[in-house]
């Protein structure tokens, strides 16, 4: 089941014009890595309490320059503050990195489907990151990790080009020391400093996998990544039912209206951005989608 | 089609229509000629319409002829359709303004809907705007601009005599007369015979039959409601064209891979005309400027193609690089993805796309094709 804007799980409401943001101010913005920053945003004019579900992204206008589709990378427990982790690749992300706290950006949002945290409730989790596909999987550690006793083992898996691109690396040490929890990066290229991992994300899959029947995994990253994935998991016994994925395509509207974001029969923005594999399973081995 | 409750209206009573619907505030909007055309614009009066004219189509190619008759309506369509109206071109969508400090306040856009009453819909346009319906007001988010023109909106709709060669609503059961349960306000049909000029007319709605009501008229008599029911039959009879459009989405599926569209994508220059000319293609962009001080910032949609390279730009660069994968994107979407997406096939069958086609590529013949040759079923 997949939900869609506008059921109860969606957690607030869109604006009466659903194309024209809100201003938020920018209480911070903080490097990650040399092209990845984090901007921590607050709604300026306060009409409920802004609440998002791990895997839902907003719509970031900076002035005069664009809009883009970030997905939420900041703690689904607090209301009111929005953090966006954000690779510069064009000129909105460019744009939107040079801001400093107190300045103001527009936002239009929550929108898409969520992960689905009902779905984990008992069971292992399992989540693969490629790159910056870490942000939208972060929500996901902090809601496991405040709820602990719902869910069964965490375990994070990610991979980056090098280790200074390693995204949230302070941070993936500190989760990993929490009880049930473990953690594993790997690097494409390193050079003799690095003791860890060296290969692609998708090899540390056969070490991870323990209790195939009640593991879910949530998997997000470059689409050749993904595919990686899916086939690995699958040889460690999950079935399609129990992997999900989050895709990204152009988006302009973020509300079905567009077309941009169109990934066969479905619309990434309302039907995803998190879809089951079986879902799309059709679609993603279609080559120029 | 039309039953006993119909009327007809004499043509030189005809005007009287624009006087009421003037009079219950609409702005008339249909055909006209302009630019070697038949388009639809603001109507005045009853001599601006196409009077006398028809158009000659074929792939890759339009004409207008002269007729030899004072007909309004004997044509089939033109490069516009109604969705200039209801889902404009271009659209401020908001307007920004940021002050020293750098805080920023946005200007909402005022929904501007005038009220149009749409005179000539053909039956493949009505449903063509039941589609955009489908894609604009029945999904999760309503678009404002559309509900509000197309709530407004009155549809004058006139059975179709004259379909083009490249026309072929009757695969796709959209015409060309228009049906019991087509959404309409108004139906008429154009008479020209020994009988004289003369238009039977028949109310749809509640708010068609107010107008109905007022204009100067006659009951029908049964050679009337025979030469309306001739008419479109022969109009049925002429269509050359034609889609198998019960099996076309599984064959699509089954041949995303055929070599068929390599041999598409030769031809095809990617230029967007059929993206442009067709009634039920919704896409749109987005541009944002700004004035020269840099503190006055605007948001516009408009009208967007998926056979653009930048439609599907991503930081990786563009998903679909090829014309190849853009024309299939463009005709499974048409024909196959759409029936998931909106429960319906987002064709009618107007062949505006094979008309306006430069180098006259024609879907039909392309599905035609794939269907003689197919690769296998659908795996999904």
């Amino acid at each position: 089941m997949f939900m869609k804007i506008g059921s109860d799980l969606r957690p607030s409401s869109i604006q009466p014009d659903p194309m024209c943001p809100d201003v938020h101010h920018v209480m911070s913005i903080s490097q990650e890595t040399s092209d990845i920053y984090t901007l921590k945003l607050q709604p300026t004019e306060r009409r409920e309490a802004v609440r998002f579900a791990p895997g839902q992204f907003n719509m970031l206008y900076a002035f005069g320059v664009g809009e883009c589709a970030i997905s939420i990378s900041g703690d689904p427990t607090v209301n009111n503050v929005t953090e966006h982790t954000i690779r510069r690749v064009g000129l909105v992300t460019g744009t939107l990195g040079s801001v400093r706290a107190g300045d103001s950006i527009g936002v239009r949002g929550p929108f898409g489907t969520p992960w689905p945290m009902d779905q984990a409730r008992g069971r292992d989790v399992l989540l693969i990151a490629g790159g910056i596909g870490m942000a939208p999987l972060r929500p996901v550690i902090m809601d496991v990790l405040a709820n602990r006793e719902n869910y069964k083992e965490l375990t994070i898996l990610s991979g980056s080009r090098d280790p200074e691109g390693i995204l949230f690396a302070d941070e993936l040490l500190t989760w990993k020391k929490q009880p049930g929890v473990d953690s594993k990066v790997t690097v494409d290229h390193a050079d003799s400093r690095w003791n860890g991992n060296v290969g692609v994300v998708t090899t540390l899959v056969n070490r991870t996998v323990k209790d195939p029947k009640d593991t879910i995994a949530f998997v997000c990253g470059p689409e050749i990544m993904m595919r990686y994935a899916v086939t690995e998991l699958q040889k460690n016994g999950l079935g399609k039912d129990q992997i999900y994925l989050s895709l990204e395509r152009n988006m302009k509207c973020a509300i079905g209206l567009c077309g941009h974001c169109q990934f066969g029969s479905e619309f990434i923005c309302r039907d995803g951005p998190v879809f089951r594999y079986d879902r799309i399973e059709f679609w993603l081995n279609q080559r120029e989608l | 089609m039309h039953d006993a409750d119909s009327i007809v209206v004499e043509r030189q009573d005809f005007a009287g229509l624009f006087e009421i619907l003037r009079s219950l505030g609409y702005a008339v909007v249909g055909p006209t000629v302009k630019d070697q055309a038949i388009v639809y614009d603001q109507l005045s009066q009853v001599d601006d319409l196409p009077i006398g004219w028809t158009d000659e189509q074929e792939a890759g190619h339009y004409r207008l002829r002269r007729r030899n008759d004072a007909a309004l309506f004997g044509y089939a369509v033109g490069p516009h359709s109604w969705k200039k109206f209801l889902h404009p071109p271009r659209l401020r969508l908001f307007q920004a303004e940021r002050s020293e400090d750098g805080a920023m306040v946005f200007k909402q856009e005022p929904v501007e809907a005038p009220k149009y009453a749409f005179l000539g819909v053909r039956s493949c346009e009505a449903h063509a705007i039941a589609i955009q319906d489908r894609v604009f007001l029945e999904g999760a988010v309503a678009d404002p601009t559309y509900r509000e023109r197309r709530i407004g909106a009155l549809l004058i709709a006139v059975n179709c005599g004259f379909p083009s060669s490249t026309c072929f609503c009757h695969s796709m059961k959209t015409g060309p007369g228009i049906s019991q349960n087509t959404k309409v306000d108004i139906e008429l049909t154009e008479l020209l015979d020994d009988e004289g000029h003369r238009f039977v007319f028949q109310a749809r709605s509640q708010k068609g039959q107010t107008i109905v009501d007022r204009l100067p008229a006659r009951r029908t008599t049964r050679g009337d409601l025979d030469a309306a029911e001739a008419l479109v039959a022969e109009a049925t009879e002429t269509m050359t064209r034609e889609l198998n459009a019960e099996g076309v989405r599984d064959l699509l599926y089954a041949n995303l891979e055929h070599p068929r569209w390599d041999e598409v994508a030769d031809r095809c220059l990617t230029c967007a005309n059929c993206t442009m000319v067709c009634p039920t293609c919704f896409c749109t962009t987005v541009e944002d400027v700004t004035d020269i001080t840099g503190d006055h910032a605007e948001r516009w949609r408009r009208w967007d193609s998926c056979f653009t390279l930048d439609f599907s730009h991503m930081p990786g660069g563009s998903s679909r690089q090829t014309s190849k994968s853009r024309y299939r994107q463009w005709l499974t979407h048409k024909l196959a993805t759409w029936h998931d997406q909106f429960g319906t096939s987002g064709c009618v069958g107007c062949g505006r796309c094979i008309s306006w086609c430069p180098v006259g590529i024609d879907l039909t013949e392309e599905i035609q094709v794939m269907g003689q040759s197919t690769q296998g079923v659908p795996s999904s």
